[in-house]
């Protein structure tokens, strides 16, 4: 067990640096250094001058030193003027470079400073991964009840009518991606012209044009239903069918078993069976799912936010990629990796610790 | 001038206008119920209602895509002054003698006909999703069949790097690799050098492993690929066809191959998992000692036995990568702004979703009946598959 999960460490470390040096080579390709060099000095720049502007800001060194200098294990650059004047990665404007580190980079907890926000990244990072860490509580607390509850109903009786209307319900909301659910909603209950809030402000039973607001910008300070309600449930919708579908598979499965007709024939009652029996057995390959479904989150969020302008991670990350602000982009695609891998860690111990049937080498 | 149409008239005059859609649809049924006995897999959708509406549901599509021309009422670039974010069923002002005189589904924000856009945008779609799927089918299989059946380090090595696309949040993936900077580095050109390889080396491979023991008739097929296949291959990856037949849009050959990049490590877990199981079947073992060799097993002893599975994964892949392409639509990827593919349109109409929900809700209905259409078709499939 132990040798599994340090191999499963090792692979996950390699992976990290590898995805992470694609990003990195993929950010600083020459066009995007050229776009960064005329956004950060002038527009207006000749091909030379961006050439020097380059060299001059430490960007002329290969990938692979760059790369370096980045995660904290090359010295960063440094660089003397003709007037003497010293310059360099880990120099801050206004301090002695005599006293400045050798090495800055995310070893030693520097992230870069961020071009669109004009902030240090690790800030820009915290405050938005605050923001999502919330929206991914909500998610999850409606998310993950929903779908089991649905799932095991369905699949207790199989074919039965409750059956086939979860199982439309949950097929439906796996073919509607965040993009279309969100503007769905939006304009079922948050528009004024259509949906049903023009008929119940004509009623009298709400106060404003809309039921809902149709942004969530005003969550960034205080969460309440109404604001978050929207964002919350497109994300939810889709991960909803998809695990109450999994969950369906898994306890049809289940109720075949032979022990389940054993405990029907001792005369165990129906409600007993399914919760003494059968539940238990068929939450192990839920659990994968939900443990799987956080990459495709991580899809939802950057949709979702966007959708509703919240500003969390995925919003930082669609505006650091829109803007070719490179520090911001690689902490976020560390930060997205991070999650993918850990959680697809998790779902491989946790289902070892499960399912005793399955002895790992 | 005249009234707007009610809801009711509205829907009539949308059903009128897919008259060829409805013939085309009945006429498929009507063919394919009669003879559903001698059309195997394909005439088994007709057993199960769930199969039959999503086959419904994705024909309509199919015959929307290729009757567009005929179907939409106005052009889908087409602007009228007055018709901005325009009810649906709006009568057009002062129309021209001769031009449709109703917005069926309202206009979007620069006045263009919503129903038009719609139409049309199914063809967009529908151009891309089910090559890009193939594509990524022939990847997947070609490096999955060796993987699961010979492993080893062969195994260990595609393994990682499929794990690694997929450890890969998609929306980062395509923020990277389709941007207009990236056309300029040339990477989208080697990707397809590389994506559009395999359908060339699978379709060797198949024929050669079945005729080699008869050259005069291996040369022949294996030759017609080879020729096709890197004429097509020329044109569609480098645009170097002498003849100028095959050819793609630097913009849409961007998109195409961030699809399929996305799309094959999927692909290929799913092909190596079946494979590393039927290999264990007595008749591989029989083949092994009828000394066939180890593509002609993989390629007609393993993948056929594979088909069912695959099937409906094709169905649900199809799905998905609408999906995928309605993403980069709605994040403004690699697409003109007069495009009229459904995830831009979604983009462009959420902006105003308050005062007027019609130009992004009409997309975003299609998109969904499409999506769904696939996976309740991959859902019946799976069922009368199972029946065997």
């Amino acid at each position: 067990m132990l040798m599994f999960v340090l191999r499963r460490i090792g692979v996950m470390i390699l992976t990290a640096f590898a995805l992470t040096f694609v990003v990195f080579y993929m950010t600083n390709l020459p066009p995007n250094l050229e776009k960064l060099a005329k956004s950060e000095a002038s527009v207006r720049m000749e091909d030379d001058a961006v050439i020097s502007w380059l060299a001059e800001n430490g960007y002329s060194s290969p990938v692979l030193q760059r790369y370096g200098e980045w995660l904290g294990v090359v010295p960063g650059w440094t660089r003397t003027d003709e007037t003497g004047k010293i310059t360099g990665r880990c120099i801050k404007a206004g301090t002695d470079p005599a006293t400045a580190p050798g090495y800055c980079g995310v070893l030693q907890g520097d992230w870069g400073f961020s071009t669109v926000f004009k902030q240090p990244v690790s800030e820009v990072l915290a405050r938005s991964l605050g923001a999502t860490g919330w929206l991914m509580f909500w998610v999850m607390a409606v998310m993950v009840p929903t779908s089991l509850l649905l799932g095991v109903l369905s699949g207790m009786r199989e074919g039965s009518r409750t059956d086939r209307v979860l199982s439309t319900f949950a097929i439906t909301t796996t073919a509607t991606p965040e993009y279309v659910s969100g503007v769905i909603l939006i304009a079922l209950l948050a528009s004024a012209t259509a949906g049903i809030s023009p008929i119940l402000n004509e009623a009298g039973w709400i106060s404003g044009k809309t039921l809902f607001p149709g942004t969530a910008t005003s969550a960034m300070d205080d969460i309440t239903f109404m604001n978050f309600f929207l964002p919350v449930m497109t994300i939810a919708l889709y991960g909803i069918g998809y695990i109450a579908r999994m969950t369906r598979a898994s306890m049809t499965e289940v109720m075949t078993q032979q022990y389940i007709r054993t405990a029907r024939l001792k005369g165990v009652g129906f409600r007993q069976v399914v919760m003494r029996h059968a539940l238990r057995n068929a939450l192990i390959a839920p659990f994968t799912v939900i443990m799987l479904q956080f990459p495709w989150l991580l899809n939802g969020v950057v949709i979702v936010e966007t959708l509703f302008n919240y500003k969390g991670f995925g919003w930082t990350l669609v505006q650091a990629a829109g803007n070719n602000d490179i520090n911001t982009l690689l902490a976020c695609s560390v930060v997205a990796v991070f999650v993918v891998l850990v959680t697809q860690l998790i779902s491989d111990i946790g289902y070892v610790f499960l399912n005793p049937r399955i002895r790992l080498a | 001038m005249e009234d707007a149409l009610s809801w009711g008239s509205i829907l009539v005059r949308i059903a009128a206008q897919l008259l060829p859609v409805w013939v085309a649809l009945i006429a498929t049924f009507a063919l394919s119920m009669t003879f559903k006995r001698r059309l195997g897999l394909y005439g088994r959708i007709f057993d199960s209602p769930v199969g039959m509406t999503g086959f419904a549901l994705v024909m309509f599509w199919v015959f929307t895509a290729i009757f567009a021309d005929i179907i939409i009422t106005h052009d889908p670039l087409g602007q009228f002054s007055g018709m901005k974010n325009i009810l649906p069923g709006a009568p057009l002002k002062d129309a021209a003698e001769g031009a449709y005189p109703y917005y069926l589904l309202g206009g979007d924000h620069l006045a263009r006909d919503v129903f038009s856009r719609m139409v049309m945008g199914a063809r967009d779609v529908l151009k891309i999703a089910p090559a890009a799927t193939v594509v990524a089918f022939m990847v997947g299989v070609t490096l999955g069949l060796p993987a699961g059946y010979l492993g080893g380090k062969l195994d260990t090595s595609i393994s990682f790097l499929s794990n690694l696309v997929l450890a890969f949040p998609v929306i980062l993936l395509f923020y990277l690799l389709v941007t207009p900077e990236i056309r300029v580095t040339g990477i989208p050109t080697v990707l397809a050098a590389i994506l559009f390889i395999f359908p060339v080396v699978f379709l060797t491979i198949l024929l050669n492993s079945r005729f080699f023991t008869s050259p005069a008739k291996r040369n022949l097929y294996v030759g017609i690929v080879l020729v096709i296949g890197l004429w097509a291959y020329s044109g569609l990856a480098f645009n170097a066809d002498p003849l100028g037949v095959w050819s793609m849009d630097p913009n849409m050959l961007n998109v195409f191959v961030s699809v399929v990049f996305v799309n094959s490590p999927g692909v290929f877990r799913i092909v190596r998992g079946m494979v590393m199981d039927i290999k264990t079947r007595d008749y591989v073992a029989a083949g092994q000692t009828r000394g066939e060799g180890p593509w002609y097993i993989m390629l007609w002893e393993i993948l056929p036995n594979a088909r069912g599975p695959l099937i409906v994964d094709f169905c649900l892949r199809i799905g998905y990568t609408t999906i995928l392409l309605g993403t980069l639509g709605f994040f403004g990827l690699g697409v003109t702004p007069e495009s009229p593919d459904w995830g831009s349109t979604i983009n462009y109409g959420r902006r105003l979703l308050a005062i007027a929900p019609h130009p992004a809700v009409v997309p975003a209905f299609a998109l969904m009946s499409l999506v769904l259409g696939l996976n309740l078709l991959a859902d019946g499939l799976r069922e009368e598959s199972m029946k065997d």
